[in-house]
C-alpha cells in the first residue's frame, strides 16, 4: 500500500511527462547531462525537506496563510542549497546560475506540499517526495541525454576513474562529436525534444488503452454465446 | 539608450520563454484561448514591472545595509505573493469577467518564474532602480507577445486534424519551439547594428 506513495511519482504521476510541473528548470538546465543531475539532486533535496516539515506542521499552519507559509519553508531549504552549491560546486552553481534560487518557483514542490504532505503522515510524504523527485530527475537527465547527446555529440558527467570519460568527465560519441545537430543545445531544441517525447508517451499510453480495449472485448466475446457462433459458423 | 538596449534585450533577445524558458507552465497553461492569454499577459507585465522596482528598493535600501543579502530569495518570493494579492482583488474588482477567464492561473502568477527571476536577474545584472522597472516591464512585455503569438496559434491548431498523441501539449511544445528557432535570429550582433 505504501510503496505506492513511492512508485506513482516515478510513472504514472511523473511530474515532467505526465502533470508537466516545473517546467521551467527542466528545459532551461537540460543543455547539459552534469546540469541536469545537479538540479534534480537540488530538488529532489528540497522536496524531501519541504514535505518533511510541512507535513509535521500540518496540524499548526492556520488555513488561511498556508501558502505563504509553505512558500517560506520552501525558500529556505532553497537558500540553503543555493549557499551549500555556491560553497561547495562553485562551477555547476555557475552554470545554473538563476535557476537554484528558482526552485522556490517550481511548481512540483508547491503542489506536493498542497495537494500531499499537508494531509499525509510523515513517513507517506517521505515516500512521496522521493517518488517525485526521482521522477522528476529521471524525465530531466532523459531530456539532457537527448539534447547532449544529438546536439553536441557527447555527455558531460562528472570525472570519474574510467577508461571511457576522460578528465573533465566528458563521453564524446563518435559519428555525432564531428558533426552534431547545434539545434538540440539551442533553447529551441529543449522545447522540440520535450514535444516529441511527450507525444511518445501519449502514443504509447495509447497503444495501451487500446490493446485493454481489445482485452476486453474478447473477455466479453469468450463467455461463448449460441447466436454468436452461429454467425461464425455462416 | 541603454533603456532601448534593455527592452530590445528582453523582449527579443532574451525573451522569457523562448531563450530562458521562464513562466512556462502559464505560457502552456492559458495560451488556449486569444482573450485569457491577453489578460494573464498583462497581468504579468503589471506584477513583474512593479515586482521589479519594489525588489530593487527592498534588496538595495534594506538587504543590502543590513548585510543581510543571503536573504534575498525569501524576501523577494514573500513581496511578489504580496504584490500578486494585490493585483488579483484589482482584477476582480474592476472586471469580474477577466477574473473569471483567468481562473486559478492569477495566484499563479506567484509561482511564475517570470515574475521572480526578473527580480533575482535585475539584481545579478546591478540594474540602477529605472534599469530595472523597464527591465521588468520588458520582460513582461516579451511574455504577453510570446503567449499572444502561441495562443493565436493555439486557436488554428485546434481546428487542424492533429495526429492524437499530438493533440494538446506536445503540438504546443513543438509549435512553441519552432517560434524559438525563429527567435535565434535576434542576437547581441543584431542589437549592436541597431544602436551601436
Amino acid at each position: 500500500m505504501k510503496i505506492k506513495e513511492f512508485t506513482k511519482g516515478l510513472f504514472r504521476e511523473n511530474p515532467t511527462f505526465v502533470i508537466m510541473l516545473g517546467l521551467c528548470p527542466t528545459l532551461a538546465v537540460s543543455n547539459q547531462v552534469v546540469n541536469a543531475i545537479g538540479m534534480s539532486a537540488a530538488v529532489l533535496f528540497v522536496l524531501l525537506g519541504s514535505n518533511i516539515i510541512i507535513s509535521l506542521l500540518k496540524n499548526f499552519i492556520p488555513d488561511k496563510v498556508r501558502i505563504p507559509s509553505y512558500i517560506i519553508v520552501i525558500a529556505s531549504f532553497v537558500t540553503i542549497v543555493d549557499l551549500v552549491m555556491q560553497a561547495f560546486i562553485p562551477p555547476l552553481s555557475e552554470s545554473l546560475g538563476v535557476f537554484v534560487p528558482l526552485i522556490v518557483v517550481n511548481c512540483i514542490i508547491l503542489g506536493r506540499a498542497e495537494g500531499f504532505a499537508n494531509r499525509h503522515p510523515v513517513s507517506s510524504s517521505i515516500l512521496d517526495a522521493l517518488g517525485m523527485g526521482l521522477g522528476f530527475a529521471m524525465g530531466l537527465t532523459l531530456i539532457a541525454l537527448f539534447r547532449e547527446i544529438l546536439g553536441a555529440g557527447m555527455i558531460t558527467l562528472f570525472p570519474l576513474p574510467f577508461d571511457f570519460i576522460d578528465e573533465k568527465g566528458q563521453i564524446f560519441i563518435p559519428a555525432l562529436r564531428d558533426a552534431p545537430a547545434g539545434v538540440f543545445i539551442a533553447p529551441a531544441g529543449a522545447l522540440l525534444v520535450i514535444g516529441l517525447l511527450k507525444a511518445f508517451f501519449n502514443q504509447i499510453e495509447l497503444k495501451q488503452e487500446w490493446i485493454r480495449e481489445k482485452i476486453r472485448r474478447l473477455g466479453k466475446k469468450k463467455p461463448f454465446s449460441p447466436k454468436e457462433k452461429k454467425g461464425a459458423e455462416a | 539608450m541603454t533603456y532601448i538596449g534593455i527592452i530590445i534585450t528582453f523582449v527579443f533577445i532574451t525573451n522569457f520563454i523562448f531563450t530562458r524558458f521562464l513562466g512556462l507552465c502559464p505560457f502552456i497553461g492559458v495560451s488556449k484561448k486569444v482573450d485569457s492569454a491577453v489578460g494573464m499577459g498583462f497581468a504579468v507585465i503589471f506584477v513583474s514591472s512593479i515586482a521589479a522596482l519594489v525588489t530593487w528598493v527592498i534588496f538595495n535600501l534594506i538587504l543590502v545595509p543590513l548585510n543581510i543579502t543571503y536573504l534575498q530569495t525569501i524576501t523577494f518570493i514573500l513581496v511578489i505573493a504580496a504584490l500578486v494579492q494585490l493585483v488579483e482583488m484589482m482584477i476582480q474588482k474592476i472586471s469580474p469577467e477577466l477574473y473569471r477567464a483567468l481562473g486559478i492561473y492569477l495566484p499563479l502568477i506567484t509561482t511564475n518564474c517570470a515574475v521572480l527571476g526578473i527580480a533575482l536577474i535585475a539584481v545579478q545584472e546591478e540594474y540602477g532602480v529605472i534599469e530595472s522597472f523597464v527591465a521588468g516591464f520588458s520582460a513582461g512585455a516579451g511574455f504577453l507577445m510570446a503567449i499572444l503569438l502561441m495562443s493565436a496559434l493555439r486557436e488554428r491548431l485546434d481546428r487542424e486534424d492533429i495526429p492524437k498523441a499530438f493533440r494538446g501539449a506536445p503540438i504546443a511544445f513543438i509549435s512553441a519551439g519552432l517560434m524559438a528557432l525563429g527567435f535565434m535570429a535576434f542576437d547581441m550582433t543584431l542589437l549592436k547594428n541597431l544602436i551601436g
